[in-house]
């Protein structure tokens, strides 16, 4: 996820913690109705919950994210994947606030997942995993920030899928969040983002080692899972920072056999999905970009009409080159806030990164982000509108 | 947006504030990095946000703490329900825009009442380096070189008032203003630029 090594500020050491709840009888019950349970959420905290607990922030991932959102592990050399965002002076300053980011049911970081024991069977779920969604994500989320005994969530964030969580968030718990930061994500997604994760789900399923999901004891389905990150991997960067980082260069030793990669992009795509199906598991990659898929916020109702009674105040950030989740979308989320008469700042920031560029481009992000805090700290109250 | 330097100290922003009714709701147009918006939340208690297509204003705006849309005035307002605010500004920009009668269009509808600023284009200095010295005017309401400036459409305190009449719209206030201060009469010919409030249906004030 390219994130640069800052030794210089982060956080330091972190731990993921693990909370276990939804245990049966007292399952979860999910938005298809069927009920999960028992259910882990892997954790991480950093910084200091404040004594009248209101300075606690919540952070979410994208699709193949975790936990793990910044510091470092004890004895990794790469930081938590939002490291340039979170830490002490950085746009969620946790010499100020207490930021908090769990992995997502339906995945495979630690949280309940296809890839965890069913407790009805002793073996892994697979398929009998339910389907999940960003709904249910997002429940499971407000089981934890009950457990670590907050109230009222100061902001919740995320890019991408994190962003619908932000989105879901303000929806489904007006009273418990003061602010919401939507990034580089949509309120719903569209025909051609549920096209890509198609692609990438076929892919996993026409592999022969994907045996209906029952892989668990056998060889798993790393090339059908490799192709699908590969599609993920191009979707998420732009045509110029493709031409950028690699134009039309040929890999150093490319003189193997025929359609060996030769092209560098090639041996990076490949490189990518390589590294993916050593940390990813092919059946969390089916339920969660599934989840995506069905997310629509405005779900028949109007988003207008969804987003009347949210009382948070909602920075939403897009960037220019994204295809992936386009402007528009984010545009479409801010004109619904001024319909519902919900305060909503909107930005769309320049940068050649493509749908990455939330993890990448930290400058303007994080000024934006630092500040709109800021405010909704000290209570600012600007705008009926 | 905000190209217009009418006086200084932004004698302006003083006006228009004086302008606001206590505690309304108002949305400016091409707000720049805040300042007007900051002045009418602080003295007006106002519920203020802004659109504005200039990335860097928006970050000071953010700063500020207001709600700021980073989005294109000639793409309308459709997002914004008839009377959404009691208020909408659109100080020193109306000459910017692609459409100016698209954006008074939309303004009168979303807001009770519109307050518009704008450069004259008839001040004396204009008209004489026009019709004496040839050359397209360079003057403090409008400092700019042919070759750069962002003013696309040029207008008179003249041309605004008979534009309001022939669209039936009320002129509620105007205030003219130069380098100096207020200007009091031949507004057309002695102010480098005007303010006025005008709405749909309130009642005419002046011709």
């Amino acid at each position: 996820m390219g994130s640069v090594l800052k030794k210089d500020k982060n956080i330091g050491i972190v731990e993921t913690k693990y909370f276990t709840f939804a245990v049966p009888p007292d399952e979860l019950v999910l938005e298809s109705g069927e009920k999960l349970g028992p259910i882990t959420l892997a954790y991480e905290t950093y910084g200091n919950l404040n004594e009248d607990r209101s300075n606690a922030i919540l952070i979410f991932h994208a699709l193949s994210g975790d936990a793990h959102a910044a510091g470092y592990h004890e004895g990794d050399d790469r930081p938590g994947w939002w490291d340039d965002m979170i830490g002490p002076g950085k746009a969620f300053d946790t010499d100020k606030y207490f930021v908090i980011c769990s992995n997502v049911i339906g995945g495979c970081k630690g949280s309940t997942g296809p890839a965890n024991e069913n407790p009805r069977t002793g073996r892994p779920y697979g398929l009998d995993f339910p389907i999940i969604t960003v709904k249910d994500m997002v429940n499971a989320q407000a089981r934890l920030v009950d457990y670590l005994g907050i109230d009222r969530l100061l902001c919740v964030a995320g890019g991408s899928m994190g962003g619908m969580q932000a989105l879901q968030w303000a929806v489904s718990y007006p009273g418990r969040v003061r602010s919401a930061i939507p990034i580089a994500t949509t309120a719903r997604h569209s025909p051609q983002q549920i096209a890509f994760n198609e692609v990438g789900r076929q892919a996993i399923m026409a592999d022969p080692n994907w045996n209906g999901g029952a892989y668990y004891d056998g060889k798993p389905p790393t090339r059908g899972l490799a192709v699908a990150r590969m599609v993920g991997h191009i979707t998420y960067m732009s045509d110029e920072s493709m031409a950028d980082k690699f134009g039309r260069r040929f890999k150093d030793h490319g003189k193997g056999a025929k359609f060996e990669p030769d092209f560098e992009v090639e041996g990076y795509l490949q490189y990518r999905g390589d590294n993916f199906v050593k940390r990813f598991d092919a059946n969390s990659y089916l339920y969660i970009t599934k989840a995506l898929d069905y997310f629509d916020l405005g779900n028949g109702r109007g988003l207008g009409n969804v987003l009347k009674g949210v009382r948070a105040k909602f920075l939403v950030v897009a960037f220019k080159s994204d295809w992936l989740y386009p402007a528009y979308q984010s545009r479409e989320i801010v004109r619904a806030c001024k319909l519902a008469g919900v305060d909503a700042t909107y930005c769309e920031l320049n940068s050649n990164y493509g749908h990455d560029a939330f993890l990448l481009e930290t400058g303007e992000q994080e000024y934006l982000v630092k500040h709109f805090i800021a405010n909704v700290g000290e209570g600012n109250g600007n705008g009926r509108a | 947006m905000n190209n217009g330097k009418p006086g200084d100290g932004r004698l302006d922003h003083g006006i228009i504030t004086g302008w606001v009714s206590e505690g309304a709701s108002v949305l400016e147009l091409g707000c720049g990095g805040g300042e007007l918006l900051q002045m009418l939340s602080r003295q007006k208690r106002a519920g203020v946000s802004g659109i504005e297509i200039d990335e860097n204003y928006i970050f000071s705006c953010v700063a500020r703490g207001l709600s700021v849309a980073h989005q294109d005035i000639d793409e309308g307002l459709s997002e914004y329900a008839d009377s959404a605010f009691d208020f909408v500004i659109i100080n020193q920009c109306l000459q910017e825009l692609r459409k100016p009668h698209i954006a008074l269009s939309e303004a009168v509808r979303v807001g009770h009442k519109v307050i518009v600023g704008f450069p004259n284009f008839a001040h004396y200095s204009a008209r004489v380096q026009l019709a004496l010295q040839g050359r397209a005017p360079v003057t403090s309401a409008l400092p700019y070189q042919w070759y750069d400036t962002p003013n696309l459409h040029f207008l008179s305190i003249r041309d605004f008032v008979l534009y309001c009449r022939k669209n039936r719209l009320s002129i509620e206030r105007r205030a003219f203003l130069d380098k100096r201060g207020l200007v009091r009469c031949w507004p057309n010919l002695l102010a480098g630029s005007a303010l006025f409030q005008i709405s749909r249906d309130g009642p005419a004030l002046i011709e």
